[in-house]
């Protein structure tokens, strides 16, 4: 059972687009690695799926709902982990989540019970007191981690959840989500620049350029797609060797003139 | 209504954490008064218009309440610049009901300081002509605090930086503020202000508070009630269908 589905979702920004055509499925409880270079449409796709950006063309479904038609229903059917923190540092770690789980409509009694479970799970339990302000990167990722969580949600969506943390912290924000995979069938949907997490974790992998879909499978049949020994090489020779930065400046422009 | 309830609490324990804006937010407006209100007391009096400071405190309670509450829409702003807008905006709760617990959140912290200013006022000479009627000055505190919070949610979704809200700010709050009759008199102004101060939507403010609390009033109460109740509606409907199309 697919679980997401897009199917030739387009988003353009004036003449440049940012995401051309995708089409792409991922199953009930799978662990779903969404790679691309910087400004290739990952964040953009995303962002279509979880109901903050409405698409130009193309179709979607996240457990079942349109995310344009029934935003409503298809938000309670994920949680997400953003690139950059989106808590709310002027409240403690316990009123972040309590915020969220009154906003998603978990009961007063069972949120709770609920919080205490979450912050048990990423260790944050002693903390739950403490101003977000005075947490590390890494404390703030695991506080998001169980935030995204909360409401207990089908499909967990995570944009480069690792991102600037140490090896330490990394494995343990894994661990969670493999514990999470396992243990309540939860679809896990990620992208990230660190290639051994994919090799390591993941079931299926699109590879995403320009903004259009280039690969897709397991990582062994990229590897061998691309005859090549590792992810990492397998990668460079999907999307190759030119640095990005240009592009991704060049989307987050039409963005802004956009807006304006 | 608990996801409201929330949003609102969230704004006040802000409020009440950032003990660096309760102190800058309400020093201005007592600066205001005390130096307006000693500076031009003397020169009121003479021309036979009675006390200054009592004529004078509800229009520094309005600009209290008129800063604070346009300055929560940049809450928007900030919350964009800072990613918390984006866990709001993913969470299933209608468009409406968030800025309705957002402007009911910024209207409660500006009616907070609106009433500090009143009391601080009233150690330096002001006094309300009739106890009675402070309540009804409270709800129509809360009114023209509403009517802006909306106008700054409003704005900032129309807006992504900072900068652009400042300029608004500096080129809407001002002339509000000062040709709105909350410093002075409109009776005896040329006509030209008082024709600008009749479209101010602040001037029936400050014309319901200052009868409220001192019983003189230019416009009466059924017109500022109406100005300022279609206003806040007809602006709470458009900050609601602008910040519905707020994408990140």
């Amino acid at each position: 059972m697919n679980i997401i589905e897009a199917k030739n979702l387009t988003k353009k920004y004036n003449s440049l687009v940012a995401v051309d055509n995708v089409s792409f499925s991922v199953k009930k409880g799978e662990i779903f690695a969404f790679l691309g270079p910087n400004g290739a449409g990952k964040s953009t796709t995303i962002k279509m799926l979880t109901t903050v950006l409405r698409p130009t063309s193309g179709s979607m479904e996240i457990n079942g709902f349109d995310p344009e038609k029934d935003a409503h229903e298809a938000r309670k059917s994920f949680g997400i982990v953003f690139q950059d923190s989106s808590l709310d540092d002027r409240l403690t770690a316990y009123e972040n989540l309590k915020y969220h789980g009154v906003l998603y409509g978990v009961p007063r009694d069972l949120l709770k019970k609920r919080i205490k479970e979450m912050l048990d799970f990423v260790d944050l339990w002693d903390r739950r007191k403490d101003i977000v302000k005075k947490f590390s990167g890494g404390m703030k990722r695991r506080l998001e981690v169980a935030r995204g969580l909360l409401h207990h949600p089908a499909i967990f969506f995570l944009d480069e959840p690792t991102l600037g943390l140490d090896p330490q912290t990394r494995n343990y924000i894994w661990k969670y989500i493999k514990t999470l995979n396992k243990e309540k069938d939860i679809t896990i949907f990620f992208t990230t620049h660190y290639m051994e997490e994919v090799e390591q974790h993941a079931d299926r992998v699109a590879v995403i350029d320009h903004g259009k879909i280039v690969a897709g499978g397991s990582v062994d049949e990229l590897k061998e797609q691309t005859s090549k020994e590792s992810l990492e090489e397998a990668f460079i020779e999907l999307t190759g060797r030119d640095i990005r930065d240009q592009e991704a400046d060049g989307v987050e422009q039409m963005r802004q003139g956009m807006r304006h | 209504m608990r996801a409201i309830y929330i949003m609102w609490l969230r704004q006040l324990k802000r409020y009440y954490r950032s003990k660096a804006r309760i102190v800058g937010s309400i020093g201005q407006p007592l600066l205001f008064l005390v130096a307006l209100g000693f500076g031009f007391g003397p020169t009121f009096e003479k021309a036979g218009q009675g006390s200054y400071i009592q004529f004078l405190t509800p229009g520094i309670i309005v600009m209290s309440i008129l800063f604070t509450a346009l300055f929560s829409g940049i809450e928007i702003i900030w919350d964009r610049q800072f990613g918390f807008l984006k866990e709001t905006l993913v969470a299933p709760v209608s468009r409406f009901e968030i800025v309705i617990g957002k402007t009911l959140g910024g209207a409660t912290v500006a009616v907070f300081q609106g009433i500090i200013v009143m009391f601080a006022a009233m150690i330096i000479g002001f006094s309300p002509v009739s106890l009675g009627m402070v309540p009804f000055a409270i709800f129509f505190m809360f009114l023209i605090a509403i009517l802006f919070a909306a106008l700054g949610t409003a704005i900032a979704s129309l807006l992504d930086d900072m900068q652009g809200f400042q300029l608004i700010m500096n080129f809407l709050v001002m002339p509000i503020f000062f040709l709105s009759g909350a410093i002075f008199p409109l009776e005896d102004t040329p006509e030209f202000i008082q024709v600008i101060a009749s479209i101010n939507p602040l001037s029936y403010g400050v014309d319901a508070l200052r009868g409220t609390l001192t019983g003189i009033t230019l416009y009466g109460y059924s017109t500022d009630l109406l100005v300022l109740g279609v206003l806040t509606a007809v602006v709470w409907a458009i900050g609601s269908y602008l910040f519905s199309r707020i994408q990140v």
